[in-house]
């Protein structure tokens, strides 16, 4: 009995396997990879193309903004996305960029933490170790603990570019995802972190930035100043598959840009 | 006849090939590790490598020291042994000699779960209670420190040396035990001066798997140490071997990931060194 049970389990599994081998032969897949902070516009994004296009699937793999770039040279994905612009080297060894739009990065911290309202310079002087008291920027007397992500992550190199603290920023911690940047900056009332303005939630407080609030608005004019582009990076010499060409198009029209406004990023079309 | 002879030579051809598959697998990975590993030793140089005492693999101008790496596995390994083999082997005493069968039965059972439950739960759970707690009780700016993850490491080896130690304290002989109750002893002497010196090498064996477990691990602790290549201090936020190389790897290019390559080279050499002590260990126990 316990036999026939066996065999009869195996010859389900093997039959879901098969099947699922062959549903997969049917749909497209269009991969893409690289930054975390893209998450919530590329998730919503595919969800919607998907929607209207039940053939192709569009799969997302959050590795960072580095690894995104380094999979799509090495031909691992379609589409790789970077929340920074391609270096030069990078272009060079073959890779197109294309924005599909901007985001602000979010100066954040802890709810219970009464200070909201930094210039660039305090929060480059914060990162380098110059200010390292709250209480030195108008907040309660505290150590000021400084919550950055991994050396790959277009957040940081986006962050860092743009307040001038490349290689200077002495972190207390170097996280790997957007998501455990906030759930640390929400547990300590003495952090400082940064975080693409889409993944902001209200565990945590926003700052102000010389005193703009990040914004639609603000981003799209300019006038919040820490900010960087969401890149989708192809490769240069090479088409796209017919499945991934469609899912390009489609992340870049006017169709696309209410999605992507949803999703807390700012779309340029 | 013949036609069992080919039936039996076909059936140890099979067995013998499954064995050489594990085999196999560990030639493949450490000459893959040694010839991905040494370029980047070699360009950086071994002592550059070894002992440089910074890691700046991305900056302008990268540096790659690994000296914090292996300073910080060494303290994290020692601490988490410091703590988790005194109480992983007093819980096995306690097991193995005194405890009452139903007590016995209950641990034994949570024991086997802790051992089943995977890494990465043991870091959130780290990450949630243990890095606001340490915040709270040493009164430090952050909590995600080598201490957490000491504390983790030490919870993560407890079921090794508890079961390693029990099997071994449960092999000595009744009669070692009889014949000191039998001079006067009490039961806790007997415990503690005839069985666990006759065990004595099986808790080796213990310590040993609990030193190559906490070496080897990355996911829990990549989430409570902090990960910033600082020299180790107990409060400071640090990287172990393992989370250098799972930290970095994805993204790395060029001499990067070639230098990752040797951290784990290293990190390989460490295990291998481990493997043998074990290995001195069980041949001096079967000589006594």
């Amino acid at each position: 009995m316990k036999k026939i049970l066996a065999i009869a389990l195996v010859a389900l599994l093997a039959a879901g396997f098969a099947f699922a081998g062959g549903s997969s032969e049917e749909t497209q897949i269009v991969s893409t990879d690289g930054s975390t902070s893209m998450e919530s516009v590329i998730g919503s994004l595919a969800e919607a193309f998907m929607n209207e296009n039940p053939e192709i699937s569009v799969t997302y793999n959050p590795t960072g903004s580095g690894s995104g770039i380094t999979a799509v040279s090495e031909g691992r994905c379609d589409i790789g996305l970077a929340s920074r612009a391609l270096k030069a080297e990078e272009i060079e060894s073959g890779l197109a960029e294309t924005i599909l739009a901007l985001d602000g990065i979010a100066i954040i911290v802890n709810n219970a933490n009464p200070v909201s309202d930094l210039t660039v310079e305090q929060i480059a002087d914060i990162y380098t170790g110059k200010i390292s008291n709250w209480a030195e920027v108008g907040g309660n007397d505290g150590p000021i603990v400084l919550i950055g992500r991994e050396a790959g992550s277009g957040t940081r190199d986006g962050f860092e570019s743009i307040t001038g603290t490349e290689d200077l920023c002495q972190y207390r911690q170097e996280l790997t995802s957007t998501g455990d940047v906030i759930t640390t900056v929400s547990t300590n009332p003495n952090a400082i972190g940064y975080a693409s303005l889409s993944a902001v939630s209200d565990n945590v407080k926003t700052v102000l930035v010389n005193g703009v609030a990040p914004s639609e608005e603000t981003v799209l004019s300019g006038d919040y100043l820490i900010q960087r582009p969401f890149v989708m990076a192809t490769r240069s010499g090479e088409a796209l598959s017919d499945a991934a060409q469609k899912f390009f198009d489609y992340a870049l029209s006017s169709e696309a840009a209410p999605i992507i406004t949803g999703a807390g990023a700012v779309p340029l079309n | 006849m013949n036609v069992k002879k080919v039936k039996e030579d076909t059936i140890h051809f099979i067995f013998l090939i499954l064995g050489l598959i594990a085999v196999g697998s560990v030639l493949v990975i450490t000459i893959y590790l040694v010839i991905s590993g040494l370029p980047a030793i070699r360009e950086i140089g071994l002592v550059d490598f070894l002992f440089g005492t910074r890691w700046a693999s991305t900056s302008a101008q990268p540096e790659y020291g690994i000296l914090p790496f292996i300073l910080t596995s060494i303290y994290g390994t020692a601490g988490a042994i410091v703590i988790g083999v005194p109480i992983g082997f007093f819980a096995a005493v306690y097991l193995a000699k005194m405890a009452p069968r139903k007590v016995c039965q209950v641990m034994e059972l949570c024991i086997g779960v802790l051992a089943g439950i995977p890494s990465v739960v043991y870091g959130l759970v780290g990450m949630l209670i243990l890095i606001p707690a340490i915040m709270a009780i040493f009164d430090v700016p952050d909590g995600a420190s080598l201490l957490a993850a000491i504390v983790v490491l030490a919870v993560m080896i407890l079921p090794s040396v508890i079961n390693v130690s029990l099997t071994s304290l449960q092999a000595v002989p009744r009669e070692y035990e009889e014949a000191s109750l039998a001079l006067g002893a009490t039961w806790t002497e007997t415990c503690f001066k005839v069985t666990v010196p006759a065990a004595r090498s099986g808790i080796f064996t213990a310590i040993v798997l609990g030193i190559g477990r906490a070496i080897g691990e990355a996911m829990a602790v990549m989430m409570v140490a902090g990960n910033v290549a600082n020299m180790p201090s107990l409060f400071q936020s640090v990287r172990f071997l393992t989370t250098a190389v799972a930290s970095e790897m994805s993204y790395s290019s060029g001499l990067q990931r070639q230098a990752l390559f040797s951290i784990a080279l290293v990190l390989f050499f460490f295990i291998m060194l481990i493997n043998a002590t074990l290995l001195v260990i069980k041949k001096r126990s079967q000589s006594l």
